[in-house]
């Protein structure tokens, strides 16, 4: 153990520990910016300077290990007033309009200027100076170099957490940068829309791009029949931006206020989710069947989901050669939108090119996947608008309902039914589990071997997750799989995905199926759900969406009562020829940059 | 403007070898060779590499001479630091636009020569001093880089 | 301080027989080699003036079986032109002084960073490295030497840019600790040292530090090669005893008409007449990486801190707030006061800024911007001004 002073006060902790962690676990709290629980360490924004009793300059609290006998100073003047001059640099080179601006209010430049150095600007203003670039070409995300502040981390996010380095630090000096490849357009590049980084900005630099007023222009417009479907996580997570601490769940109250809001009926990803199990399960039997009865050598094992967009488009960049090994499933998302307008509009009477389908998402990927020009199968845009979780919030707070007093409403239906087995699709490892509980039942007649169908092996926070079943005591039409051990691997986090993927490209690894999901955590993670992010709000959120399953009266997809009627009424079976029509897809070879 | 790369760069990776500190020699003798980095010789690298466009773009932009814009088969680079100011390098700056009928930045249209500025190259003693490719000239007058710059025309 | 008064010495490009000095290095311990630059009292040339024997010494004391030393050829402050001639004419001290540095700290590999600027001497520096690993290989010495190429970029020759650079990565100093002798290229423990402090340690190694330690004062041992350009008849490289004051200097490189002497480059001091005879050259007073630049009376002082400001707002690397945008707003700030556009009491808040850059910077070339805006506002007030 290390023992240090800092504001005169004792402290010991561990060797290797920063003077930035030591100071926290005595209540001291040093400012930061560039610093961020999930990522290595930077130390250039020099917001954290401290001083340091016998060096020459001022130390990075969070680059500074602790050493014996060491005496610190969090608050001296010396500090204060580079504190100050640092946040006034950083404003001077940082367009400040926070009264347009998405961030208002959740910026932590702002929080600094309004702790640290309010009043009249000190320096002169360089926004002027630089051609700043604003790039809107994405439909997930906006970058707006004039409000980066530089402290990389969204370079370290894309780097370190997700492996696909879209964006990097270029130039030097006074035209140092952000930069995609070449300074191109995010939309032309290798970037998967994840959101990770949007998640991680302290500024407005990275936001997603909101379709907010479309969404209300569409509910007010009285010709409009306009659905909402809610993804998984979201259920989980929206609390947050309205006042409730992680992990708590608002699913009623969040039902209600989008009745409040006035969509025309509230309904579910959870049912497509449920119907994407029977959908990818069978497929995923049907090649097992051709692989180990039909000895079909051009079978693709191992299958990979297809539900993460992010996961799609950096499979399409990075491992096109694997794209035959995806299943053909759309997304929930996507299945939804294209029964919207045939499914639905037809049971309801309603002319399709009325319906306008919207989606809540933590997801900043989906409203790319939603822009995809083959996602039309309805003959119409099968999802019209994607929102994010946050701009379910705003939109919440815009139509000034008091979240905290609402009623707990239910889904409509059709299509608003869901089990226990869908929610978990907001997990990582989640996916994996609804199809194992389905696919074991189907092939033994019996439940999966886990107490309270809990199939703990693919849960949890680890990058790669493995697990192996066994399958005994299989029913006659499946005896090809007696004694089979069904090996299934799980990633979250396209760092983890690569690893993955690397492994099973160079043929090391002997899997059936994988479930990938691009942000870390899962769903819960994703890049639209509330901001700041840490392991410990992710591991939150990810205990409620097993909450959530727990006590839901239906656990498994294939005992969805809308799952079952769809399929007699509209769907004949998975994968006939109309399922195929309106919820498989395919995928396409994309650049390297 | 552009080359055709066809196999150089796998064989610099196979001279250089494919770790990250390959990076900079690889870069430096495609440089050498052309003059600057064309965006297919980039994302070749990429691949070869294995690292992204963007991480080699990010690098190459960070160094001067590893420039990511369209260069002449001759890149004349004038040192505008404090004491080739002093000495003169107004003049010489002027004296080759005028010849080249380019301004600074600028590439001349037969794509022979670029004119661009540059920081302290160590000729200080010797000033005004410029660099054309690698090679320095020193103790430059209007008339000399005339000479200079005529020597590299054919 | 007693100076000594300037005096030409002749170290660096004395010719001698290195493979004499080599085999003689080469019987000689660790801990005596180490010993004999301890005693000599050198400290790095290249402007930093680090301890040499302190340096060696703690990088010997690592564990780890794998270590490096460097070679920092990458002169780019305004002013220094030293370290190319030196590795012009006296390249083989350089890998000399890297073999007896590995000796010293147990290392079996050198790697000599070389700026982009310098490319055109590769064929000559190659020609002697093969001879020079001939006659190494024939002492007994498992040492090697690779040169790694700059492409432009001052602030690679910060220490932990310079390995950021050789790694393959855009030249951003890191946070330390580590220091370099614990963490250095490629993360191992490194001794990069300048071009001409390795041939000063052949030459203690030759001469013996007792020798050495005749020459300079308590706090400047030895003699340094100087720069010298600007407002000079005799501008060009001299090697001079350490501990001479500016007016010695001035007496003898001035042009009659000397009003301010640069010492250290952009990065360093701006002496003005009225104080050249109580500055030092020497770490005592003004150190110095050997760049010395006279300006006379013609000159703006306003051109010369206007030249320095632009050269460092390009040369930032960019990473850390205080430099990347400090460098900035300096610039822009005596623009505009220039012009009128801020008042002069402008300058007051810019010299606060320049105090905190110098504390607050992430590492030496933002630290070091106050240096020169400091010195030529404060003595060249009106010069900014009007």
């Amino acid at each position: 153990m290390i023992n240090l002073k800092i504001n005169d006060q004792q402290v010991s902790v561990p060797e290797e520990t920063t003077v930035l962690a030591a100071a926290k676990q005595i209540g001291i709290n040093i400012p930061t910016l560039c610093n961020h629980a999930d990522l290595c360490v930077a130390g250039n924004c020099r917001v954290c300077l401290v001083e340091q009793k016998g060096a020459r300059t001022l130390v990075a609290a969070c680059a500074m290990p602790v050493s014996e006998g060491m005496e610190i100073q969090t608050n001296s003047l010396k500090v204060r007033n580079a504190r100050k001059h640092v946040i006034e640099l950083l404003l001077s080179e940082h367009k400040s309009d926070c009264t347009k601006c998405y961030k208002n209010q959740n910026c932590e430049l702002q929080a600094l200027a309004n702790e640290y150095s309010f009043g009249d600007h000190i320096f002169l203003d360089l926004t002027t100076d630089h051609q700043y670039k604003i790039d809107r070409s994405s439909p997930s995300f906006i970058k707006d170099d004039s409000k980066c502040i530089r402290c990389q981390r969204c370079v370290r996010t894309c780097a370190q957490l997700q492996h696909v380095s879209a964006i990097a630090v270029a130039n030097k000096g006074a035209h140092q940068k952000i930069s995609s490849f070449h300074d191109r357009m995010m939309s032309s590049v290798v970037c998967t829309n994840c959101g990770q980084c949007v998640n991680r900005c302290p500024t407005g630099a990275l936001v997603e791009k909101t379709y907010i007023d479309q969404v209300w222009d569409a509910i007010y417009d009285p010709n409009l029949h306009v659905v909402v479907q809610t993804a998984p996580a979201v259920r989980v997570a929206l609390g947050e931006d309205l006042g409730y601490d992680p992990g708590e769940r608002v699913t009623g109250k969040m039902v209600s206020a989008l009745k409040q809001i006035g969509f025309d009926s509230v309904l579910d990803t959870d049912f497509t989710a449920d119907l994407t199990i029977m959908e990818e399960g069978t497929e995923l039997l049907t090649r097992l069947k051709k692989a180990l009865v039909d000895g079909d050598k051009g079978v693709t094992l191992p299958m990979f989901t297809s539900c993460s967009p992010g996961w799609i488009k950096f499979i399409e960049h990075k491992y096109p050669q694997m794209l035959p090994n995806l299943s053909t499933c759309k997304s929930p998302q996507q299945m939804f939108g294209a029964l919207a307008k045939t499914f639905y509009a037809q049971k309801r009477n309603i002319d399709p090119s009325k319906v306008i389908s919207v989606s809540i998402m933590p997801c900043t990927a989906k409203k790319y996947e939603a822009d995809r020009p083959e996602m039309r199968s309805s003959g119409y845009k099968d999802v019209d608008y994607v929102l994010t979780t946050r701009e379910l919030a705003v939109m919440i707070k815009q139509a000034g309902i008091d979240f905290r007093t609402l009623n707990e409403a239910r889904y409509d239906s059709i299509m608003g039914d869901s089990t226990g087995a869908a929610v978990i699709f907001g997990a990582t490892g989640g996916v994996m589990e609804a199809a194992l509980r389905t696919a074991y039942e189907i092939v033994t007649g019996r439940e999966v071997p886990f107490k309270n169908l809990a199939i703990t092996p693919v849960r949890g926070m680890d990058g790669v997750k493995e697990a192996t079943v066994k399958i005994e005591g299989t029913t006659e039409d499946w005896n090809f799989l007696e004694g089979a051990e069904l090996k299934v691997a799980i990633a979250h986090g396209l760092v983890n995905a690569n690893k993955l993927m690397k492994a099973v490209s160079q043929g090391k690894a002997s899997y059936h199926f994988i479930e990938i999901m691009a942000c870390p955590g899962g769903c819960i993670g994703g890049g639209g759900q509330p901001i700041p992010t840490s392991m410990e709000i992710r591991k939150k959120r990810m205990a409620a969406i097993y909450s959530e399953d727990e006590h839901l009266p239906l656990r498994k997809s294939h005992e969805n009562p809308e799952v079952i009627s769809i399929y007699k009424e509209f769907l004949t079976a998975p994968n006939s020829h109309k399922s195929h029509e309106l919820l498989h897809t395919h995928y396409f070879e994309r650049e390297s940059y | 403007m552009m080359y055709n790369t066809g196999n150089l760069v796998k064989e610099l990776a196979e001279r250089h070898g494919r770790k990250r500190d390959s990076l900079m020699p690889i870069l430096q003798e495609i440089v050498c060779k052309h003059n600057y980095l064309t965006d297919e010789v980039m994302v070749d690298v990429a691949k070869e590499l294995d690292i992204s466009a963007a991480e080699v773009y990010g690098t190459a932009s960070f160094y001067s001479f590893l420039d990511t814009q369209p260069r002449g088969r001759y890149v004349i680079r004038v040192c505008k630091t404090i004491t080739c100011s002093m000495k003169g390098k107004n003049d010489i700056i002027s004296t080759i636009e005028e010849i080249l009928k380019i301004k600074v930045g600028e590439t001349t249209p037969d794509n022979q020569f670029s004119l661009l500025e540059t920081n302290c190259i160590g000729w200080c003693h010797k000033a005004p001093a410029i660099l054309i490719n690698d090679m320095p000239y020193t103790e430059l007058t209007p008339e000399k880089v005339i000479d200079v710059i005529k020597g590299y025309m054919h | 301080m007693k100076n000594r008064g300037l005096t030409k010495v002749d170290l660096i490009f004395e010719t001698i027989d290195s493979g004499k000095v080599l085999s003689k290095a080469f019987r000689m311990s660790n801990e005596e080699i180490l010993k004999e630059i301890l005693d000599s009292g050198l400290r790095g040339r290249g402007g930093a003036g680090f301890p040499t024997g302190m340096k060696w010494k703690f990088t010997a004391a690592e564990k780890d079986p794998e270590k490096y030393i460097v070679c920092n050829a990458d002169e780019g402050e305004p002013g220094t032109f030293k370290d190319r001639e030196i590795l012009d004419r006296a390249a083989y001290k350089v890998y000399g002084g890297m073999a007896i540095a590995g000796k010293a700290i147990g290392s079996k590999k050198g790697y000599i960073y070389l700026r982009g600027e310098y490319r055109f001497l590769l064929p000559q520096l190659y020609m002697e490295l093969d001879k020079f690993h001939k006659l190494i290989k024939e002492i007994g010495y498992d040492f090697n030497i690779e040169y790694r190429m700059g492409s432009g970029a001052y602030i690679c020759g910060e220490e932990s840019a310079l390995f950021e650079s050789i790694e393959g990565f855009r030249g951003e100093p890191r946070n330390k600790p580590p220091y370099p002798t614990t963490s250095g290229v490629f993360n191992k423990p490194t001794s990069i040292n300048n071009v001409e402090t390795l041939v000063t340690a052949m030459m203690i190694i030759d001469k013996g530090a007792a020798e050495y330690i005749k020459l300079g004062t308590k706090d400047s041992r030895g003699s340094k090669v100087f720069s010298v350009s600007g407002d000079t008849p005799n501008p060009g490289i001299f090697e001079l005893e350490l501990g001479m004051t500016v007016k010695q200097f001035v007496d003898e490189f001035g042009d009659g008409d000397t009003k301010a002497v640069q010492v250290g480059g952009a990065s360093g001091f701006c002496v003005p007449r009225k104080k050249f005879e109580d500055t030092i050259i020497g770490f005592e007073g003004v150190p110095t990486g050997g760049s010395m630049k006279l300006f006379n009376s013609s000159r703006s002082m306003y051109n010369v801190l206007h030249n320095y400001l632009d050269f460092f707002t390009e040369e930032s690397c960019g990473q850390c707030t205080p430099c990347r945008v400090g460098c900035q707003q300096l610039l822009k700030g005596i623009e505009r006061v220039k012009k009128g556009e801020e008042k002069s009491l402008y300058l007051h808040e810019l010299l606060k800024l320049a105090d905190t850059m110098k504390i607050a910077s992430k590492c030496g070339l933002g630290q070091s911007v106050g240096n020169a805006f400091k010195s030529i506002v404060e003595n060249f007030r009106e010069e900014i001004i009007y």
